[in-house]
């Protein structure tokens, strides 16, 4: 097997992938959760300025979805397509949320009649929390497995997907997301709509705190495979002790204002809640809970080693190219949101 | 209905949806980069007004393009498992390099060139434009060859046996260049430009017949008409190139785009026809021993027939693919003739003298759509029974696990979704063309520092 620093090149695919999902969550979660957040502004001018927080940058940050998809597909072609054709119906309503999130960013602002705005407005909103609540959904069910038979064909029913598990992680993503969109609005906002969001972005932190202490309480109990790596090997347990002092820090950040430092707290607890459901997973990437032998890993699903060395060769370079003009994008639409003539 | 073949409509119809958009994307992107250049080239504002007023166009056609295009990603998975288990390894790193160098360029500029008027510096958003319009074509690039892949697989050894088998690639360059690729992403360029191109044209007539904009859309309708002339033409080589790739790699397909049955016989080229696949003949126009012409440049060679083929490996379709390819080819010399003789009109400075002339350039806009569409159609089940052709039969390439009724109700969902999709799209393009193009432009103001940035970039 081919290894790179001593890695072997699945590993190395398992860690980008890990990233890129581990970058969209960071980059979409914020403008999902701004969406999640969008029916609590009640005036139009308030509606428009979140709005537009967004309407530069949230294309770009969608892009992390279509990296990450392709990503899957391309080192991992078995488990993109177990996964996808097992959560058939989830991911079709994932994909017209989508579409009609795009669609009501688009169109909100064309007409000024009230009921457009209105209606675009639930339809912005919903698929918003809709969006984060199925990431959640399949997150989920992929960390406590699904039924896969030896070819890795799905073998559970349609509705398998809803368990009480993955509504939990469902719900705590959405609070994640809420939390995290809460404190990039703030950022962007002035006057009496950043008072707002300060009390908003205080409840959406309460929240997110509440529903991860009970998601992880209830894997901590019920769910003993998501916990063995970092039980059984002690260097691994500041991981954890690092999420919980980031989600602090949120909190302490958050008391004294110090928005862009919350913001990068919670960019980092998502960083760490990853980093510890990839450990935990690793090398597995979809457990059969029909039986363990059947589970996909990252080396009976991965591409050959010939084509892991070309993505890897081609992440390598088209990373950083990325990253150089996402910051160059971000830079250009710093500070406050002004609305002009070229606004949503 | 089966599992496949709800898929197959479900594919064929979120991918057809889809593509009315990409092409036009690319098509109004070298538009507008050939007037935002004007601008910064000549200094006069109109054409300032015109690149803003189709930014606002275009931005409406990008957005639906990515809303549409996500579905295809995944629809890989959701409905085609098999499919992409077996040719992961291959397509797979064309996708995800789309995705990185392609759609991730696009996508970042995308909001300096709708958003960044007043924010950047008139250089720098130019760059951002010329950005936006590489991005899209790089994305085409990927996009098509990893179609072409499927049409003419290179590159690749397969490895296992029966539903276990896959592709594992051997030799990245020989995959992405394989036999059909190039003149096909020429192809595909070059009908993205003629959509682009027509779409601006439309627009610009629109304009004249109801004489407003007229010095701002004259210019428009004088720029798309460049590019739609040199285009118009391009397509004739880059059309012929591929269909000699198609005798060449995929023969059957090639038999049933002429509707030429038997086994090896010199062969005709039809104007237009019918095709009786039972009683295997062509009822039509046709120029005798054209195809064999065509193909080997003498009027001796034979052809290989679709009787030459084994049934089961024979395009079902055959009248469908006969059709659809015709339709192309009616439509492309139309738009060779109508752009060239527009330029005729231009050269005797008649352009816009004529009123049935701007009707019949308004509509024009219609003719790249439908003939981008039937070429895909007459591509794609050209190929069939295959979707790797001559490795796996599209009949083994769906998702097990899925259940036709669940493929049911996500076709209906995307029906009526797409329906809501298109309406919208097209109350809102006919808003913003009525709206116009801003007639007072506003002073644009520039702080130091993005001044800075632009002179940076110079």
């Amino acid at each position: 097997m081919e290894t790179f620093i001593g890695v072997d090149y699945s590993t190395w695919w398992f860690l980008v992938l890990g990233a890129v999902f581990t970058g969209y969550a960071i980059l979409d979660g914020f403008d999902l959760g701004a969406g999640a957040l969008h029916l609590f502004f009640r005036k139009e001018q308030s509606r428009r300025i979140a709005l537009n927080a967004i309407g530069p940058v949230w294309d770009g940050n969608e892009v992390w979805l279509v990296i990450g998809g392709g990503a899957l597909f391309a080192g991992f072609p078995k488990v993109y397509a177990s996964l996808l054709s097992a959560f058939y119906i989830p991911i079709m309503l994932f994909l017209v949320m989508l579409i009609f999130r795009a669609v009501s960013i688009e169109f909100r602002s064309k007409e000024d009649m009230k009921w457009w705005r209105a209606t675009w407005d639930i339809s912005y909103s919903v698929s918003s929390i809709m969006l984060a609540f199925l990431l959640g959904i399949v997150l989920g069910n992929v960390l406590l497995g699904i039924p896969l038979d030896i070819d890795g064909n799905y073998t559970g029913n349609w509705l398998h997907f809803i368990n009480p598990y993955a509504v939990m992680v469902g719900v705590t993503t959405l609070a994640l997301f809420m939390m995290h969109g809460a404190i990039y609005l703030v950022m962007k906002t002035e006057d009496k709509l950043y008072d707002k969001l300060t009390q908003l972005v205080q409840r959406t932190t309460i929240f997110f705190v509440i529903s991860i202490i009970m998601v992880s309480f209830y894997t901590l109990l019920y769910i003993p495979h998501l916990s063995e790596s970092i039980k059984s090997n002690p260097w691994l347990f500041p991981i954890p002790i690092l999420m919980i002092l980031a989600i602090a820090n949120i909190t302490r950040q958050v008391a004294k204002k110090k928005y862009l430092w919350a913001f990068l707290s919670s960019a980092f607890t998502m960083s760490m809640l990853l980093t510890i459901v990839a450990l935990e997973l690793y090398p597995i990437m979809l457990l059969s809970s029909t039986d363990p032998a059947f589970s996909l890993t990252v080396y009976n699903a991965s591409s050959s080693q010939k084509s892991l060395g070309i993505m890897l060769t081609v992440a390598a370079i088209g990373v950083p190219l990325v990253a150089v003009y996402t910051s160059f994008v971000f830079w250009t639409f710093k500070g406050k949101v002004k609305l002009d003539e070229t606004s949503y | 209905m089966s599992v496949e073949i709800l898929s197959r409509i479900q594919f064929a119809f979120t991918v057809a949806f889809h593509y009315i958009y990409p092409p036009l994307s690319i098509g109004l992107g070298l538009v507008m980069v050939l007037m935002e250049g004007q601008y910064l080239r000549t200094g006069e504002k109109v054409y300032h007004q015109m690149a803003h007023f189709f930014t606002k166009i275009f931005a409406l056609i990008f957005g639906i393009g990515v809303a549409t295009g996500i579905v295809m990603e995944f629809e890989f998975g959701t409905n085609w498992a098999t499919y992409s288990r077996y040719v992961g390894d291959v397509f797979g790193s064309a996708l995800a390099a789309e995705g990185i160098f392609a759609f991730a360029l696009e996508s970042g500029f995308l909001g300096v060139l709708l958003f960044g008027w007043n924010k950047v510096g008139p250089r720098v958003h130019f760059f951002s434009t010329i950005m936006v319009f590489l991005g899209s074509m790089f994305s085409a690039i990927w996009i098509v060859v990893a179609n072409s892949w499927q049409q003419t697989p290179a590159g690749f050894h397969v490895v296992g046996e029966g539903m276990n088998a896959r592709a594992e690639i051997t030799d990245f360059w020989a995959m992405v260049f394989n036999p059909s690729a190039i003149d096909r992403v020429l192809h595909v360029w070059i009908g993205s430009f003629l959509a682009g191109s027509f779409l601006v044209i439309s627009i610009s007539a629109w304009y004249l017949l109801k004489k407003r904009h007229v010095d701002l859309a004259q210019r428009s309708f004088k720029i798309a008409l460049s590019v739609a002339a040199i285009a118009s033409l391009a397509q004739l080589f880059t059309g012929s190139r591929s269909a000699e790739i198609v005798a060449e790699h995929q023969p059957a397909k090639l038999a049933a785009m002429e509707g030429h049955f038997d086994s090896l016989a010199v062969a005709d080229m039809y104007l237009f026809g019918w095709v009786d696949r039972d009683a295997q003949k062509v009822y039509g126009l046709k120029i005798p021993k054209g195809l064999t012409f065509l193909l080997h440049k003498d009027f001796s060679t034979p052809v290989r027939g679709l009787n030459s083929f084994a049934m089961t490996d024979r395009p079902p379709m055959v009248n469908f693919v006969f059709q659809m390819y015709h339709i192309m080819i009616a439509i492309g010399m139309f738009l060779i003739f109508w752009s060239w003789f527009l330029m005729w009109l231009w050269w005797r400075k008649k352009l816009f003298s004529y009123n049935w002339v701007l009707i019949v350039s308004a509509w024009s806009v219609l003719l790249p759509q439908i003939a981008n569409q039937v070429g895909w159609f007459a591509a794609e089940t050209g190929r069939q029974p295959w979707v790797v052709y001559g490795l796996l039969r599209t009949s083994d390439a769906f998702s097990k696990t899925v259940t036709a009724n669940q493929v049911l109700f996500s076709l209906i969902l995307f029906t009526i979704v797409y329906l809501l999709l298109f309406t919208l799209f097209f109350y809102m393009l006919n808003k913003k063309i009525k709206h116009g193009p801003a007639t007072e432009d506003r002073d644009i103001q520039h702080s130091p520092l993005q001044q800075n940035m632009a002179n940076l970039l110079d």
